[in-house]
């Protein structure tokens, strides 16, 4: 499959007063044409600095690039001027975020809100612009778009607004959509709404999407790909299927089954990954995951182990993973 | 919305009303009255001139009179000055104060939330330093002070620029320079937290990724919001501007309204002193008003919120 | 980089035994703790400019207090020989048209206008806790009453009652007293300080700790006295450094409006307004000089004000 997007060896660090936080350490993946890739993992395990990384939307300083590429369509973004990344923003890649209700402007008419991008980037007059935030209303089905483009922002509801920035992000029929925990904050009725629209969407204009989330429901529901990240890095990275059926990395099996089923018994406890991921400003020498992991063994304290290749699209980055490991393989709970 | 504009309209009424009448019975609870002063006159003279004015009825008959004259706009006559009443001085100096005061808030409204705006975008940097340097000798230095050393130090060196007086547009210069420091001051300051706080906001973001310009995130997104709370102190800083002028008509003799009321006071002069008072507060509560009301039509938000009520 | 772990050889059986429980630990906190008000200390501390008013004020008090007695003139003597004599050795800031020193008017000025300013400040600090604490305890319908009247009273032009109740208190000529200029400067200016108590009082209100004190059986007074006025500190602290110099300026304003302190008593604002005639003759020095103190307390206050303010922000924390 042919590579639309490809990190490298991306390392994002904060500087804040107590030092550096390295929020993001050394990440490789990609996403291929028309391919929906989940980034999953715990709140501050580096996913949505990873997002905002590709737009460069951190706010520098504090936050700064220490190593890395990030190509798009075989160009470097990262070396990008400014101008140069203000024609892929909201043209080429455009992002979702996660939370509808701040995500507006308040004092701006939703049309004007949708179609402010495309009008800068494809020159539109005042009347196809307005023709067109319709248009676009119209696709993520809200009701009476003729009135709804004049209306303001408090005006909607959640889930309306979480459509409008779907159109906000779709207007300009981008090849990259960037969804930042797009459903978190919205009903669960709604969240499923959304995700049918965002999938539908897709099939029309075919493009790729990068969903940032910590909900596994959705990432079964949409995604082709699934990359587990945890405290700044990732690892394991795999195919739906493989991720869901056959996970390699315990903390990857620890997120699933700290997934409530329908099939649980009443008295059965609902499943949590005890403790906190460690705190970036200092980050572990070894595997990030050793004070929270079950199997963990001696050599993990003071070794991140490599990644290990399943096969083509299925790797994963644990010591388990080594011959010598597999004695202790039977004691896993 | 009718609503809480009728509730808006009947409070500045009652604060209106509370003014006036504190304004009354202050200037009556002076000891003696206004004409003992004036050397011995003969008796009949003396009573005549307290029927004049009504100063011989019971507090709360005068009381009542003065509130029926007031609603007819008649804000009664100077004790001290024999051709003029208090309605005359007010035509005569509220155009010169109003029209030096809206200099003065020109400046302050051009300059004030753009020093704010560029100190917040150069957030520690040098235009930030020199913006808020501006802002805190504008809030440190009184009026007057700024004032005096306008005179010192322009007016004395630069030759058409004159120490005072008033009739060209050269003479409103400094004194409107002097008198608009202190709210520029309070917009630039308030502009900065303002702004600092919006472009922390979600929606800034989005419009980053929209991959329109800086200057336009800026502009359309990130100033459109952050003035509204400027605006809504828009009220309380004409009220500064309306009490900087008293001191600035003072230090510059600019025959405006200010002039009347600090002659007024150093004549005692009480119906003068009283009429000058509570139309400035009349002023002042209609301006609070119509920015109240200004702002609701601003902000698209407060329509919805209202009428939710 | 995707190379088979396996391969990696020459590692000792032993590493891939079970981890030791003591190495670890995931709730480990590794960032060093910050207590608050130590925190608010070192922040302010960084803010150099809110260092310099401090300085300035610290300096100010003592001066205000101990400052007449570096030389030997007083306030109220007059020197006809001496009148209108620029700053030299003798008279380090001149003197005025009267002959008097003015280094010792303006420490004496300097006293004034700082006693005004703090207790104006006590005052409403008192007042508002009290009316806004009561507000904020208070059931809704009072509650609201209350935050109308007060209102009510913050819509009266601040400057304009200081004005009045000046000129109806004080006899033609002498000067306002003391307590008339306290009673007027404070007549409005506690309501912020109510409003904010209050909008503090119902925001802890409702807050975990409030709630866990009342069920445990703990009175409205006694969680309004331990919890809710400790918490409230912050902000009531940054609006009393910027009560102290509103304070001062409208003494100021009122000194030069004649209807300051009773003579031969005089505060910085008097100062000036009796410096204003030099100007003319070329004496500017005495309405600078007593303007440049006036400038510099509220430059102190104010910049103070502003840097207790940053550092009592939790979202500016770093």
């Amino acid at each position: 499959m042919e590579k639309l997007l490809e990190v490298k060896n991306l390392s994002v660090s904060f500087k804040t007063f107590f030092g550096e936080v390295e929020a993001v350490r050394n990440i490789n993946f990609h996403v291929g044409k028309s391919e929906t890739v989940a980034i999953v993992g715990e709140s501050g395990c580096g996913k949505s600095v990873t997002a905002n990384s590709i737009m460069q939307l951190l706010p520098m300083p504090p936050a700064f690039f220490k190593s890395g590429e990030i190509i798009f369509n075989g160009e470097n973004l990262l070396k990008k001027t400014n101008k140069e990344m203000q024609s892929i923003r909201g043209n080429e890649i455009s992002m979702v975020f996660q939370d509808p209700m701040t995500s507006l402007n308040p004092t701006m008419k939703i049309g004007k809100q949708i179609v402010e991008g495309l009008v800068k980037h494809r020159k539109l007059s005042s009347s196809e612009a307005k023709e067109k935030a319709i248009e676009m209303l119209n696709l993520v089905a809200v009701p009476q778009p003729e009135k709804r483009v004049n209306q303001y922002p408090h005006e909607f509801s959640g889930g309306m607004r979480q459509r409008v920035m779907i159109a906000l992000a779709m207007v300009s029929n981008p090849r990259l959509l960037i969804a930042d925990e797009p459903t978190t904050a919205l009903d669960v009725t709604v969240q499923a709404q959304i995700l049918e629209l965002m999938k539908e969407i897709q099939k029309k204009l075919d493009m790729s999407i990068i969903l940032i989330t910590h909900d596994l429901g959705v990432v079964a529901e949409m995604s082709d790909r699934v990359i587990v990240m945890y405290a700044g890095q990732i690892l394991e990275e795999g195919t739906s299927d493989e991720i869901f059926t056959d996970p390699k990395h315990p903390y990857t099996k620890k997120l699933l089954s700290s997934v409530p089923r329908l099939d649980m018994s009443r008295n059965e406890p609902l499943f949590s990954i005890e403790g906190t991921p460690p705190d970036l400003y200092i980050p572990p020498k070894g595997c990030s995951f050793y004070d929270r992991c079950d199997n963990a063994m001696k050599i993990c304290k003071d070794n991140m182990p490599d990644f290990d290749r399943h096969n083509n699209t299925h790797r994963s980055r644990c010591w388990l993973n080594h011959s010598m490991a597999q004695s202790t393989e039977g004691s896993e709970v | 919305m009718s609503r809480y504009l009728l509730k808006r309209t009947i409070m500045s009424i009652i604060t209106l009303w509370t003014i006036v009448t504190i304004t009354f019975f202050l200037m009556h609870s002076i000891p003696g009255d206004p004409f003992r002063k004036e050397g011995k006159m003969p008796v009949s003279v003396y009573e005549n001139l307290l029927k004049k004015y009504g100063l011989d009825r019971p507090l709360s008959e005068q009381y009542v009179i003065y509130l029926k004259n007031l609603l007819k706009g008649d804000f009664g006559d100077s004790m001290k000055s024999k051709v003029e009443t208090v309605n005359d001085m007010i035509r005569r100096g509220f155009p010169v104060s109003a029209y030096l005061g809206l200099e003065a808030l020109l400046i302050a409204l051009v300059f004030g939330p753009a020093l704010g705006a560029l100190a917040a975008l150069y957030q520690n940097k040098l235009p930030d330093y020199i913006s808020m340097i501006i802002a805190i000798i504008g809030i440190s230095v009184p009026s007057f002070i700024m004032g005096t050393v306008l005179i010192q130090f322009v007016a004395k060196n630069v030759s058409w620029i004159p120490i005072g007086g008033w009739g060209e547009f050269r003479h409103t210069i400094l004194p409107a320079i002097a008198l608009s420091l202190m709210p520029l001051a309070y917009m630039a300051r308030l502009m900065r937290s303002s702004m600092l706080e919006v472009l922390n906001q979600d929606y800034i973001k989005t419009a980053t990724s929209k991959g329109i310009s800086k200057s336009a995130v800026i502009l359309k997104h990130a100033v459109r919001n952050a003035i509204l709370p400027i605006i809504s102190v828009l009220g309380t800083l004409i009220s500064n501007l309306l009490v900087g002028s008293f001191v600035i008509e003072k230090i510059f003799g600019i025959p405006g309204l200010g002039k009347f009321f600090v002659q007024s006071i150093n004549n005692r002069d009480y119906t003068l002193i009283m009429g000058t008072t509570i139309f400035y507060a009349i002023i002042l509560i209609v301006l609070l008003l119509l920015v109240d009301v200004a702002y609701i039509f601003i902000d698209p938000r407060i329509k919805l919120t209202k009428e939710g009520r | 980089m995707d190379n088979n772990l396996s391969s990696i050889k020459d590692l000792s059986p032993d590493l891939f035994q079970p981890a030791l429980k003591e190495d670890r630990d995931s709730d480990r906190i590794r960032r060093p703790s910050i207590k608050y008000w130590p925190d608010v200390w070192r922040r302010l501390k960084q803010n150099r400019l809110a260092m310099v008013g401090l300085s300035i004020i610290i300096i100010m008090l003592f001066m205000s207090i101990f400052g007449p007695l570096f030389n030997k003139f007083s306030y109220y003597e007059q020197n006809y020989d001496l009148i209108n004599n620029h700053p030299d050795t003798v008279h380090w800031f001149g003197t005025d048209e009267l002959g008097r020193d003015l280094f010792t008017r303006v420490w004496f000025g300097a006293r004034y206008s700082l006693i005004i300013g703090v207790l104006a400040a006590t005052i409403d600090f008192i007042i508002g806790v009290i009316y806004g604490g009561l507000s904020g305890m208070a059931t809704r319908r009072i509650d609201n009453i209350m935050m109308r009247i007060a209102e009510v009273v913050y819509s009266i032009p601040y400057l304009l009652i200081v004005i009045l109740l000046s000129v109806a208190f004080s006899s033609e000529g002498a000067g306002t007293s003391m307590f008339v200029l306290i009673l007027a400067m404070t007549l409005t200016d506690w309501v912020p300080m109510a409003i904010l108590v209050r909008g503090q009082v119902l925001q802890l209100k409702e807050s975990e700790y409030s709630l866990a004190a009342e069920s445990l059986g703990a009175s409205k007074g006694w969680i309004l006295r331990k919890h809710i006025i400790p918490n409230t500190m912050g902000p009531i602290l940054v609006n009393i450094t910027l009560t102290i110099p509103r304070a001062i300026f409208a003494e100021a304003t009122l000194g030069f409006l004649g209807l300051g302190f009773q003579a031969p008593r005089s505060s910085l604002g008097s100062l000036a307004n009796d410096g204003l005639a030099g100007i003319a003759v070329g004496n500017a020095y005495q309405i600078i000089i007593p303007a440049l103190f006036i400038s510099l307390i509220m430059f102190a206050f104010n910049v103070l004000g502003d840097g207790l303010r940053d550092a009592l922000d939790p979202r500016l924390r770093k």
